[in-house]
């Protein structure tokens, strides 16, 4: 069975960052990443089970990695050697049960919501985040049972995603895959359900205007969350600013009232709220922002066209940025993080419908991410923004692809794990 | 020698190829046999003593009018409203029409003891001009004695107290317009009529009104129904300024109209090929052609423009009349038609035009891809009396890179325009009614018209108006060597060369289609018979 495995190696994790200036993705020949052959992970107790990776995604934060771009910060959550790939959909080879006990026989399809907080790590009692169902935020990720790791995909004890050897995954994480769901869905519920928990904890009011700066994977993930899981309830108008053509005919089908380029939204939020302009920044401006690039640049241009005690959420993975806070202590401006998901509070009494209103039977968490993710995937057809698919071996085109996806007219780049043809 | 008519050329073998505008370049086409190939009219002798033809003017006045002295009297209130940087094309060679007159103005307002004395530039929604645009206009002398006393000012069609609503036409339409003026005892407007378009009633109903009253001529119902601008009894945008017009005029408002005409001496010697057919280019206007043309090609496209726009053109003064607006436009009209007009037998399936780097919007600016349709659409498909010079269901194809580049402070609701309606809609009718309104009262576009040099947020809007009759009328509409998503984006289809266009053409009008060039500038009026 072969993974891609990244390792701890100072001169290759140089060279990948030298090479990753020609373009993100470009440093995985030389990098830290190699093809090898790994075995099967095995499961530490009976609430973890093994599943097969079918598709697995590259995410931003994989380049970050693999590029040598992630900041230090991440340095003591990770464990090195890990197998990439925290976006997965799999078959569960011996079954299990879901996060909810519910069991799910072999062969089941299923997908792995990665975060490892306390529970996978066996830690007793829960720490207050994961008590309160907000295990995104679990402080716990280097400790317990597991090697650190703030989720599968980063962790030397799971495995991940990038293999044909499979991982384990913590019945917590196991989400079962609707019937009739293709892997191509499947694979996109994860950032699916970080642009839903993004989006639904952002201050949103009716009659607001909502600018999304940047059109991948999330800032796509994102516009359709706000058009279903937002808009329904809390009439809103939604500018997106993407940089290429297809991501400017994605935006507008899964929801944006108006897209424009990328470097014109600032200049359709001011068009759109009525604000002057002043040195390049708004008088008035957009109440909410989501960044989904999460550079310097993205964050100076959300903070230039957010309104004065507006939110600007960082949906996309930050480093070291240097970025002129000046406008943000001169204009009281929030800006707030958003990582992962958990359990989304409920909204609104029930009585007003809307997906926001509706909270389960039996729960004292509100609504799981990710099953308002699984929803939402179906509804806004999410599976259309898959692009390509690569087998394993060719992981270095399959990386360069990501790293230019919008450039080369794709959304999201995946590894096939179906095919054995072309596997290792 | 009496300078030749106008002439309508059937290029065969022998004729050599013929020069198209390319912006600030050109290029030179040889065209089907069989075209035509229209030219103007060669330059009118200009009047030998402007001056004294304005003073004649001045005490002759047409229609039901005093005398301009006898006008005058001390103590009264006098406004002087004059043409802005849209004229004329390109800007000439000092001293301006407008100083020549405006001189002679006050020179007999001064004789008169009138003391309260203004001058307006007749903005409508156009962008403020420089102050070395003004004293180019006007003359050093008038500035400098007005400017500085705060008397020289510039219309502002968004300041309601330096407005007066007068009231409403038999069909509804607002009149309102710039205070000063219209509480003045008397308005004197100089006008220079470059094209039968200029002038007449829309002088002051257009050029010193507010958005209020130019929504009511400015859309594309109207624009549709002007067929074409150039011919005021088939114009609804001239019908509907007559009746602003009479309006002003009943309610007590005494306007002294000054109309100059200009010959069509448009380009200086240097490009003295310009201003000859090309069969009687000798050896000095084919250096210069050939040697221009290698000059451009290596100059960097801003620097080109640069060098274009300081062209200073020396046409010349042909005619002058004052009095009364009807009587004095009516003499202007037929002045101007002598000069441009050319007779054309029949409309044809392609018509083809070189667009130049200068437009009434763009003086000392970027000609921007919306100002490119307009050009070509609002303007050249407009220059006809009788019917368009293509018929209907034809193509246009013009000549020009209309490159996706904006003057960002001349035009700032250009590019919003051009990004976030053009990219979702090309109709002017949705565009009217969908984004008109927001763009009309934007505060920023406001305030940037109010305070900076930018075109007012709806001017754009104006400009895609302008082409709606020829939009409603063609079949297609190609560009020779734009920038094709630039060119995409206004609805048009792009085209290398011209025998692709020609190519791409024979897909609307079929494979034998008769064609006509409009070779201009200089400017010509086509009269289609």
């Amino acid at each position: 069975m072969k993974a891609l495995l990244f390792e701890r190696n100072l001169p290759r994790f140089a060279a990948s960052r030298l090479l990753s200036t020609i373009g993100s993705g470009r440093g995985a020949a030389v990098g830290p990443l190699r093809l090898t052959d790994v075995d099967t992970p095995i499961p530490p107790d009976l609430d973890w089970h093994v599943l097969r990776p079918t598709l697995s995604g590259i995410c931003g934060s994989d380049l970050a990695t693999i590029d040598g771009r992630t900041s230090r910060y991440f340095e003591d959550i990770v464990s090195f050697p890990f197998v990439p790939g925290h976006e997965v959909v799999g078959v569960l080879d011996g079954g299990g049960e879901d996060h909810a006990g519910t069991p799910l026989p072999p062969g089941s399809r299923a997908v792995v919501e990665p975060v490892l907080g306390c529970r996978p790590r066996s830690i007793v009692p829960e720490c207050p985040d994961c008590a309160a169902g907000d295990h995104g935020l679990c402080g716990n990720t280097a400790f317990g049972t597991l090697p650190p790791g703030l989720q599968t995909g980063f962790c030397q004890g799971t495995g991940g995603g990038w293999s044909t050897a499979g991982l384990v995954a913590h019945r917590s994480q196991i989400h079962a895959v609707p019937p009739g769901m293709t892997d191509e869905a499947a694979v996109m519920i994860e950032p699916t359900a970080c642009a839903v928990h993004a989006v639904l904890s952002a201050p949103i009011q009716a009659g607001d205007t909502v600018a999304v700066i940047g059109a991948g994977t999330l800032g796509l993930a994102a516009v359709a969350a706000l058009h279903h899981l937002v808009a329904p309830e809390t009439p809103c108008t939604l500018l997106v600013g993407a940089r290429y053509d297809h991501q400017r005919r994605l935006a507008g089908d899964l929801g944006a009232d108006v897209v424009v380029p990328a470097d014109h939204l600032a200049r359709a939020v001011r068009r759109h709220t009525g604000s002057l302009s002043l040195g390049g920044r708004l008088t008035g401006g957009a109440d909410v922002v989501f960044d989904c690039v999460g550079s310097a640049a993205s964050l100076d241009q959300s903070l230039s066209m957010v309104r004065p005690r507006g939110t600007v959420v960082l949906m996309g993975m930050p480093g070291r940025l240097k970025v002129d806070l000046a406008v943000l202590w001169h204009r009281e401006i929030r800006l707030v993080g958003a990582y992962a998901y958990g359990h989304e509070p409920a909204g609104s009494p029930p009585e007003q419908g809307g997906p926001r209103a509706r909270r389960p039977e039996g729960t004292t968490h509100g609504i799981r991410t990710f099953d308002l993710a699984i929803d939402l995937v179906e509804r806004a057809d999410l599976g259309r923004l898959v692009s390509a698919a690569y087998p394993l071996d060719r992981f270095e085109e399959a990386l360069a692809h990501a790293g230019a996806a919008g450039r080369r007219g794709a959304v999201k780049v995946t590894f096939d794990l179906r095919s054995r043809k072309g596997q290792p | 020698m009496s300078p030749r008519p106008g002439f309508v050329l059937e290029v065969d073998r022998s004729t050599p190829p013929t020069l198209f505008w390319h912006g600030e370049r050109f290029t030179l086409e040889k065209l089907p046999e069989g075209s035509r190939v229209v030219y103007a009219p060669e330059p009118r002798q200009p009047l030998a003593d402007p001056v004294g033809a304005i003073r004649h003017a001045l005490d002759h006045p047409h229609g039901d009018s005093a005398p301009l002295r006898d006008l005058l009297r001390p103590g009264m209130r006098l406004t002087i409203a004059f043409d802005d940087i849209s004229l004329p094309l390109p800007p000439m060679e000092r001293p301006d029409i407008r100083q020549m007159v405006i001189e002679e103005v006050l020179d007999r307002a001064a004789s008169a003891g009138v003391d309260d004395v203004e001058l307006i530039v007749a903005l409508a929604l156009h962008r403020r001009m420089t102050e070395a645009e003004l004293r180019h206009a006007i003359g050093d002398r008038v500035y400098d004695a007005f400017a500085p006393n705060g008397l020289l000012t510039q219309h502002d069609a968004e300041d309601p107290a330096a407005l007066v609503h007068l009231g409403r036409t038999e069909q509804g339409e607002d009149v309102e317009i710039n205070r000063r003026a219209a509480e003045s005892d008397l308005l004197v407007y100089v006008n220079i009529n470059l094209v039968a378009m200029d002038g007449g009633h829309k002088s002051v109903a257009t050029g010193l009104a507010s958005y209020r009253s130019l929504r009511h001529h400015h859309n594309p119902e109207t624009m549709r129904r002007s067929r074409s601008f150039m011919d005021q009894h088939h114009s609804e945008l001239h019908s509907s300024n007559w009746r602003m017009g009479r309006l002003i005029a009943a309610s007590g408002i005494r306007v002294f109209q000054i109309e100059t005409t200009l010959n069509t001496d448009t380009f200086p010697h240097q490009f003295g090929f310009l201003q000859k057919r090309e069969w009687e280019w000798g050896t000095k206007d084919r250096l210069g052609y050939l040697g221009l043309s290698q000059v451009l090609d290596r100059t960097p496209p801003r620097l080109a423009r640069q060098v274009f726009h300081s062209i200073r053109a020396p046409h010349r003064m042909t005619s002058v009349q004052a009095g009364e607006v009807e009587a004095v436009h009516a003499v202007t009209t037929a002045e101007v038609w002598r000069q441009q007009g050319v007779a054309v037998e029949g409309q044809t399936d392609i018509l083809t035009m070189g667009l130049p780097y200068i437009s009434p919007y763009n003086v000392n600016s970027i000609l921007n891809p919306i100002l490119v349709a307009c050009l070509g659409l609002g303007y050249f498909f407009n220059l006809y009396r009788g019917k368009p010079l293509v018929r209907e269901g034809g193509v246009v194809i013009m000549s020009h890179p209309t490159p996706w580049e904006f003057h960002p402070v001349h035009h700032p609701s250009y590019i919003d325009f051009f990004e976030q309606v053009l990219s979702q809609t090309t109709d002017p009718v949705e565009i009217a009614k969908t984004y008109e309104e927001s763009f009309a009262t934007d505060p920023w576009y406001v305030h940037l018209y109010r305070t900076g040099h930018a075109y007012h947020g709806v001017h754009p809007f104006y400009m895609w108006y302008w082409c709606a009759h020829a939009l409603s009328h063609l079949g297609a509409v190609i560009v020779v060597g734009g920038h094709a998503p630039a060119v995409r984006r206004l609805g048009f289809r792009p085209a290398s060369s011209m025998a692709d266009a020609l190519e791409m053409a024979s897909d609307v009008v079929g494979r034998s289609p008769t064609l006509t060039h409009l070779h201009a500038p200089p400017i010509l009026m086509a009269d289609v018979q």
